[in-house]
């Protein structure tokens, strides 16, 4: 058993280390990087919690080997914030109440996230449909639901109106750059 | 759950992989997606000496139609194959069953070879492809070899794949007039393997009967399996509820169920004959919508 040299970008950094073939991805990012905003919740596949982004593809970090990142892009819910500006999808849960104990809360953004570029106006059935591998214990998603539609009208709006900054319904400015889009 | 130690290559031909598989025949596991793989290594219920990623095989995920078969790459996701022009325009079946698997991320990840040489007892592909009698194409350290479906399931996560070999295409014949298929699955929640999943696929006679009748089960045996009795009620008949019902009463006499969590021997029987009832209403609604 030899370690493998992988070498991530994450959240637009590249980052490199030697992992035994066996660890997977969510240690990588947790353990390795530091990066403890990816959770590991059911550890089966089931859960969702430790959604993340590769080459832009929204996947279960526990059930991807690191060495399969190697060469890729990962974005995980660190990325998603510009400095103190949360993200759009950050600030309608924050505003919608989208979280109760907030454990799922990361892997539901970057899911949501992959949705809205998949579907920037999706309707209620898809983005129940689009979070359906993301399970929340708390909240019964229809706050979830509620975020992820407000999210979806800021964004296209600030695709519509690319302007330096636009205000979200409590009035705090974010970035309208189409980088913040995702 | 960590899984045990393997070693890890990533070959970049479809020569190189193979002559991995047979420098470490027995040993090797084939990794596409990881979807159906990777959990049973974190459970240690696969361990294998070393994974051969086969990421870097290109060419392995086109979906074209030849003048006779829809041909789908081994490695085409669930969600290519759910979105792909061709499937989307005319193979409705493919795309709700394709709909239907696993959750979002397991569908943009998992691919439709992955999941076939899986084989996993309750996943849906296999269905399918019994309900068309698909071939499966492998190459091997012979040159490329072709299974059809009802040869290839053996039993549970057993198919008539060589351990030297590789799954590198799925062709099922191609939709022609009058034929229509349906797939319905029964599942507790998003995200969990069929209780009971059934493909039908009718073929309409110039008479207007059903000249041939193929069902897929999964779920209710230990491999998928081909519902022969049913089909042999199906052949010739004129397609009514009443037949259906009588090839649904077989399909569930000749499933071999187990009871679990799922529901007890009982329950699953019953579904059995529900859903080929439901999957014939749909086959047969295509193919009169397709003559």
């Amino acid at each position: 058993m030899t370690t493998q040299h992988v070498t991530v970008t994450v959240n637009g950094e590249a980052r490199e280390a030697d992992v035994e073939p066996r660890l997977l991805l969510v240690h990588l990012l947790r353990e390795t990087f530091g990066l403890t905003g990816t959770h590991v919740g059911c550890d089966t596949s089931n859960c969702g919690a430790c959604t993340v982004q590769v080459d832009g593809v929204s996947a279960k970090s526990c059930t991807m080997l690191a060495v399969q990142a190697d060469g890729r892009a990962v974005k995980t819910i660190e990325g998603m914030a510009s400095g103190a500006d949360l993200h759009p999808l950050q600030q309608a849960f924050w505003d919608q109440h989208g979280l109760q104990c907030g454990f799922c809360t990361p892997g539901m953004i970057m899911q949501a996230d992959w949705l809205l570029q998949e579907n920037a106006d999706p309707s209620e059935e898809e983005i129940r449909e689009g979070i359906s591998g993301n399970l929340c214990r708390c909240t019964g998603y229809v706050n979830i639901v509620k975020a992820i539609q407000q999210a979806a009208g800021t964004l296209r709006e600030s695709e519509s109106a690319p302007v330096v900054a636009a205000a979200t319904t409590d009035g705090q400015a974010v970035s309208a750059e189409p980088a913040a889009a995702g | 759950m960590i899984p045990g130690q393997f070693d890890y290559v990533r070959p970049g031909s479809l020569d190189d992989a193979l002559a991995i598989l047979r420098d470490r025949e027995g040993e090797a596991k084939l990794l596409s997606g990881g979807y159906s793989l990777i959990p049973l290594i974190k459970l240690r219920l696969a361990q294998p000496g070393v994974l051969v990623d086969m990421r870097d095989l290109t060419g392995l995920d086109g979906i074209t139609e030849t003048d006779d078969d829809l041909v789908i790459g081994a490695r085409a996701t669930h969600r290519q194959i759910h979105e792909h022009p061709i499937i989307a325009d005319h193979y409705p079946t493919l795309v709700d069953l394709a709909a239907g698997i696993g959750d979002p991320q397991v569908r943009n990840w998992g691919t439709i070879g992955g999941s076939v040489a899986h084989a996993d007892p309750a996943s849906d592909w296999p269905a399918l492809l019994l309900a068309t009698n698909a071939t499966i194409v492998c190459r091997g350290p012979g040159g490329q070899r072709e299974i059809k479906a009802r040869e290839f399931f053996l039993d549970t996560f057993t198919t008539a794949i060589e351990p030297t070999e590789i799954l590198t295409e799925i062709r099922i014949a191609r939709r022609s007039k009058g034929v229509g298929g349906g797939y319905t699955k029964l599942e507790r929640k998003v995200g969990d393997f069929a209780t009971v999943g059934v493909a039908a696929v009718i073929a309409l006679g110039q008479d207007g009967t059903i000249a041939t009748g193929r069902i897929g089960v999964t779920g209710v045996s230990p491999s998928p399996f081909a519902a022969t009795d049913a089909e042999a009620v199906l052949a010739g008949a004129a397609p009514s509820d009443d037949t259906f019902r009588t090839a649904g009463a077989a399909a569930a006499a000749q499933s071999q169920p187990t009871a679990d969590i799922r529901g007890p021997i009982d329950y699953k029987r019953a579904m059995v004959a529900e859903l080929t009832v439901r999957s014939l209403r749909v086959a047969i609604g295509r193919a009169l919508a397709f003559a």
